[in-house]
């Protein structure tokens, strides 16, 4: 699919500024990109995946100065000036407090086997973290209402709450 | 998605400018229904006016209520430590609907704006009087298992999927409103319309006007309240029926009572009729039933929602007995007890 999310210069695109995982970037972006669109098809980070495009599924899901949204479902021009963390970035958010590794969510994923295809997982991930900055979520029934956003069709869902679960226990994470 | 143009003001007189008289321009805050509509085809805006950047984003004590600016995300409503601890019927009416993430995104005035609608409306190739006045209603006829019951027209029998505004409407809130002609107060019973010969409107917003605020009454209700919402599955669905009681008790004497429902209507559907019968009699289920006979006395099923209207009378009862006992639905244990 041919997404027209403005060439650089061209009439009618707009200049904003963006930190996307933790660098700044300054670019020009036709009014009627999608965040998620900018960043799959314009800056090749296509961890976070397209999957009904309508808000339904939250494979899109990313955080927007902390806070987890559907990239699907916001224009990145509206975003200007934000910061934009995304599956790519998770790692570097665990980095920037001195670990060398994955983040305490992703190594949890693996190790309570929380996908199956994994399309969902990017969103999966980013909603947890989410999740956790929120704070509100703290008995397994809270976990899975909290994360009803994020489809995931092979059916981890049991193990996505047991991830989350433990990294809660371990005190979260941001 | 159609091209446009798009501006971003920074005040709400700016904003009312830059919408002018053009039908063709929308406002945009969250964008979490207007986007998804403008993939469809649905909305095509010739200009949006992003209004996120308008200072609207405070809850502040007004008149021994709270106003909620327009802005505020449905999530920072529903966390909010004055809303929790005075409007708890509102929370957890917030937390019913949609998902974490779009709660996030979501504004206070978009809420409110989100389309009255169905699936026949985000079908571009059927005939929709809503989405096209003349062309007929398919729902009426066709699949309208979630459509409306009370207040339909022969022109739509779409609903009002917002569980906010159903809490909103039991609370008597007031949606303050900016535009061309200044600014002005609507009670939100008036703030929604049914669908009539004109299903095109779903409120009573003039043209050009903005959302500032929601006002939320002094009176609240903290111990007797409930929102039930009934739907297709546990989480992340708009109600069948959705339930917002709240009562006022005396011993077991009821003294006051409120009672919206939501996915029944066009709009959120308050009955002060049956509001009024429930007043000063015993808290018991032969009242409840008393007052859902008279809200579904005008009820219509379509062909295939019948089941609609039982599925009503008894979440009516269900929910004043929840709100008589102190014991609101949770909802993140789906239990309904």
């Amino acid at each position: 699919m041919l997404i027209d999310s403005g060439s650089p210069g061209a009439a009618g695109t707009i200049g904003i500024s963006l930190t996307i995982n933790g660098e700044r970037r300054n670019i020009q972006v036709a009014p009627w990109t999608t965040l998620l669109d900018l960043l799959r098809e314009r800056l090749d980070l296509t961890g976070t995946k397209k999957g009904c495009d309508h808000g339904q599924c939250g494979a899109c899901t990313v955080l927007v100065d902390g806070t987890r949204i559907n990239s699907c479902l916001t224009l990145a021009v509206m975003k200007d000036g934000a910061e934009i963390t995304t599956v790519e970035g998770l790692a570097s958010l665990a980095a920037r407090e001195g670990k060398n590794s994955l983040h305490p969510i992703q190594e949890a994923f693996v190790e309570h086997d929380a996908f199956q295809c994994g399309y969902c997982t990017p969103g999966q991930l980013c909603s947890s973290v989410g999740l956790m900055n929120e704070g509100h979520a703290h008995s397994r029934d809270e976990i899975r209402e909290a994360m009803s956003g994020n489809i995931c069709r092979c059916g981890a869902y049991t193990n996505i709450v047991d991830a989350i679960e433990d990294v809660m226990q371990q005190g979260g994470a941001r | 998605m159609n091209r446009f143009d798009y501006v971003r003001p920074n005040t709400v007189a700016e904003a009312v400018q830059a919408l002018g008289a053009d039908p063709a321009a929308r406002f945009i805050a969250g964008g979490t229904n207007l986007i998804d509509l403008m993939k469809y085809d649905v909305e095509r805006p010739g200009r949006l006016v992003d209004i996120t950047r308008l200072p609207l984003r405070d809850i502040e004590e007004r008149d021994g209520g709270l106003r909620i600016g327009a802005l505020v995300t449905n999530a920072t409503v529903a966390y909010d430590s004055a809303v929790k601890e005075r409007y708890p019927l509102l929370s957890s009416a917030i937390l019913a609907g949609a998902s974490a993430q779009l709660r996030n995104a979501a504004s206070t005035g978009g809420n409110l704006l989100q389309r009255t609608r169905c699936y026949y409306f985000y079908d571009t190739a059927t005939p929709c009087n809503k989405r096209e006045p003349g062309t007929g209603c398919s729902a009426i006829g066709g699949v309208n298992r979630i459509h409306a019951i009370l207040g339909a027209s022969e022109h739509c029998i779409a609903t009002h999927p917002s569980d906010m505004a159903v809490a909103l409407a039991a609370l008597e809130a007031v949606v303050q409103v900016s535009g061309p002609n200044g600014d002005r107060a609507i009670p939100i019973a008036e703030f929604h319309r049914l669908p009539g010969d004109d299903p095109a409107k779903d409120t009573n917003l003039a043209p050009g006007e903005i959302i500032v605020a929601v006002d939320l009454p002094a009176k609240s209700f903290t111990t007797n309240f409930t929102y039930l919402k009934l739907r297709d599955r546990l989480s992340y669905a708009f109600a069948l029926v959705s339930v917002a009681a709240a009562l006022e008790l005396d011993g077991q004497t009821i003294r006051t009572a409120r009672l919206a429902l939501g996915g029944v209507a066009h709009k959120p559907w308050r009955n002060t009729e049956a509001e009024a019968l429930l007043q000063g009699e015993p808290a018991t289920r032969e009242t409840f039933a008393a007052a859902a006979d008279l809200i579904l006395r005008e009820a219509k099923p379509q062909s295939t929602n019948g089941f609609k209207i039982e599925l009503a009378r008894r979440a009516i009862v269900r929910g004043l007995e929840q709100a008589a006992a102190g014991t609101p639905q949770s909802q993140s244990d789906k239990r309904i007890q």
